[in-house]
């Protein structure tokens, strides 16, 4: 590169140092140039990333600032200014809530069940497709099992509602075997059962996409030296598949766990009704009743900011155990 | 290694993912084809793979309702400015954090990644938007969400796969950074727009949960609003029907479902390899 290219748009400047007796331009001396010259000569850089930062600020920074209100008794007139402060009120009365403790549970243990049943459907099914031969059949089934990814949440309860509905299709075979109909939404015992199902139903296709993406990346010839020691399918899926596949068994593993306090508002909300509120209420839905349903902002921000804060806490020690694992982590 | 005979463990294999995506599809084709059928045919036979006695009555209903045609139309209205303005935004976000030597592009990195992992939480978002004044308005389905940090690194990274060179050869022919980004970078970066840009597109047509929260009058409604009035089957709708029926049959139900997914549906087979190149994009990047 020429000192002048050099010059014009790097961070660095250059000066051109002249021998005193030969009169050659001996050394070029890189330095750094200051900010303002940097910037003027890339003025259009900081023009595009304007729009996105001044978004950012808006729609993502101004929010978090909102937190006062939670701190502050809240109402839409006063607005946040002119609501009283109320400081930890909120704080100590969501503490000593049953309803808190309550919510608290279900979210936690839905995310467990999600864990434990839905994180190794994507991995086993991954491995049955990794050792597909036909292309034909793989490509079809996979465009098939990714399909009820993209439905929305209403359609998937639309359909679930009305399958487990006594006039349904699950009631009609509960009959059909002899047994009475059941209203299994209505039962408290089936809620979190019918959630997790659903949400594997919907996503366990999607989610071997990660899993054979690894896969892809497997040295053939580990398979052919296995083979020719005289392993067979199952052995080398156990001894080569599934270990290459570990790093990213392991990331996901602790992500999910990092989001042990999110579970979605659509799945639930839209399956939920007040006769399983004891089992189905986690905090997505419950900010959003006592929130804006009820009005009680201040309280329901308290809660959406422990969730918020427990979350983040969270998300960054299991990032760092990941990272300290040697793994690759979110970011 | 020849595999060339079909071994038992093949048909195992191949057994499990038949049966697990009949598993997958059985559903589908169970709602299309009561939606297609009369509602006692339904109720005799609830798990009907095939349209009996076959009724368009379903259909019908669906196709006249009154909201129907305001819904799709918000919901179009929505999906499409969402997308131009998401991918134009992100575009613009991502490209001067593609280059090596853009200086403050640590904190503006950081600046994304903080919002992947905090907010604000329900209620500020909601007086956020209620103090713009945004309730009720399409803006409010279109505004929250437009940058989001994944996409912008996702192209940000594939941005910086594209050879410098091109870029340093238009700059000493005397091309300004606006002519680089839009007449070299961003012609070669329709993979990734695509990509984006039909993620984008499906998670604005199935969003439930900005409609519900921000709407109020039924004629901004979005189609996952009505679909799911018309599942809880309340009765607030005036329906062209003699009788205002309380208990909708699942016929209809199962028609408005295909309705609002048909869209998604039709175009999904053609466009699942982008889907999926996007995802290992991301995935492997990990």
């Amino acid at each position: 590169m020429s000192i002048k290219q050099l010059a014009t748009n790097t961070n660095q400047g250059a000066i051109a140092v002249k021998n005193k007796s030969t009169g050659n331009i001996q050394n070029t001396v890189k330095y750094k140039k200051p900010f303002l010259k940097y910037a003027s000569q890339n003025k259009w850089l900081y023009f595009l990333v304007m729009p996105g930062i001044l978004y950012l600020l808006i729609f993502n920074y101004i929010p978090m600032f909102g937190i006062v209100i939670a701190f502050k008794d809240f109402n839409f007139v006063k607005g946040i200014w002119g609501s009283s402060w109320i400081g930890f009120d909120n704080f100590e009365r969501l503490f000593r809530s049953k309803d808190f403790y309550i919510v608290l549970k279900n979210s936690i243990l839905l995310s467990f069940y999600r864990l434990i049943w839905g994180f190794p459907f994507p991995i086993l099914v991954a491995l049955l497709l990794n050792e597909i031969k036909n292309m034909t059949f793989k490509k079809v089934t996979q465009t098939v099992m990714y399909l009820p990814h993209f439905i929305s949440w209403v359609v998937v309860s639309g359909m679930i509602i009305n399958f487990l509905a006594p006039s349904g299709a699950i009631n009609y075979i509960v009959q059909m075997l002899g047994g009475k109909s059941v209203s299994f939404l209505q039962k408290p015992e089936y809620f979190r059962s019918i959630v997790v199902a659903a949400g594997i139903w919907k996503e366990v296709g999607w989610g071997t996409i990660v899993y054979l993406a690894a896969m892809a990346g497997i040295d053939q010839e580990m398979y052919e030296a296995a083979y020719i020691d005289g392993a067979n399918r199952i052995q080398r899926i156990l001894y080569i598949t599934l270990p290459s596949i570990l790093p990213t068994i392991f990331v996901l593993l602790i992500l999910n766990m990092g989001n042990v306090l999110r579970n979605g508002f659509e799945q639930i909300f839209l399956l939920y009704n007040p006769m399983v509120y004891s089992v189905a209420d986690v905090f997505e839905t419950y900010t959003y009743r006592i929130g804006l349903q009820s009005g009680r902002y201040s309280y329901s921000a308290a809660v959406g900011i422990f969730q918020s804060v427990v979350g983040l806490i969270l998300i960054t020690v299991t990032n760092k155990i990941a990272k300290r694992m040697g793994q690759s982590t979110l970011y | 290694m020849n595999q060339k005979k079909f071994t038992c463990f093949d048909a195992i294999v191949y057994s499990i993912i038949t049966i697990i995506s009949l598993c997958m599809l059985f559903p589908f084709i169970n709602v299309i084809a009561v939606s297609m059928s009369d509602y006692s045919a339904y109720l005799k036979n609830p798990l009907m793979l095939w349209p009996k006695d076959l009724d368009w009555g379903a259909y019908n209903y669906v196709f006249t309702h009154p909201l129907l045609a305001s819904s799709y139309k918000n919901t179009v209205i929505v999906t499409a400015v969402a997308v131009v303005l998401s991918l134009f935004i992100t575009v613009i976000t991502a490209y001067p954090l593609s280059k090596p030597d853009f200086r403050g592009k640590t904190i503006i990195i950081n600046l994304l990644i903080f919002t992947m992992l905090f907010n604000g939480g329900l209620i500020p978002n909601y007086y956020l938007i209620r103090s713009m004044g945004l309730i009720d308005s399409l803006w409010a389905l279109i505004l929250p969400g437009l940058l989001g940090a994944f996409n912008v690194i996702l192209m940000k990274n594939f941005m910086e796969s594209i050879p410098q060179s091109l870029e340093e050869a238009a700059k000493m022919d005397g091309a300004s950074e606006l002519y680089v980004l839009f007449k070299i970078v961003l012609p070669l970066s329709t993979p990734i727009l695509a990509t984006l840009g039909l993620f984008t597109a499906v998670g604005h047509w199935n969003s439930f949960f900005n409609a519900v929260i921000y709407i109020r009058d039924n004629h901004k409604w979005t189609l996952q609003l009505l679909l799911r009035e018309i599942i809880m089957s309340a009765s607030l709708v005036d329906n062209q029907l003699e009788a205002q029926k309380y208990v909708m049959p699942e016929t209809i139900k199962y028609a408005s479902l295909i309705v609002v997914m048909l869209p998604i549906m039709c175009i999904y087979p053609f466009l699942q390899k982008y889907f999926v190149k996007g995802i290992m994009i991301g995935a492997v990047k990990g």
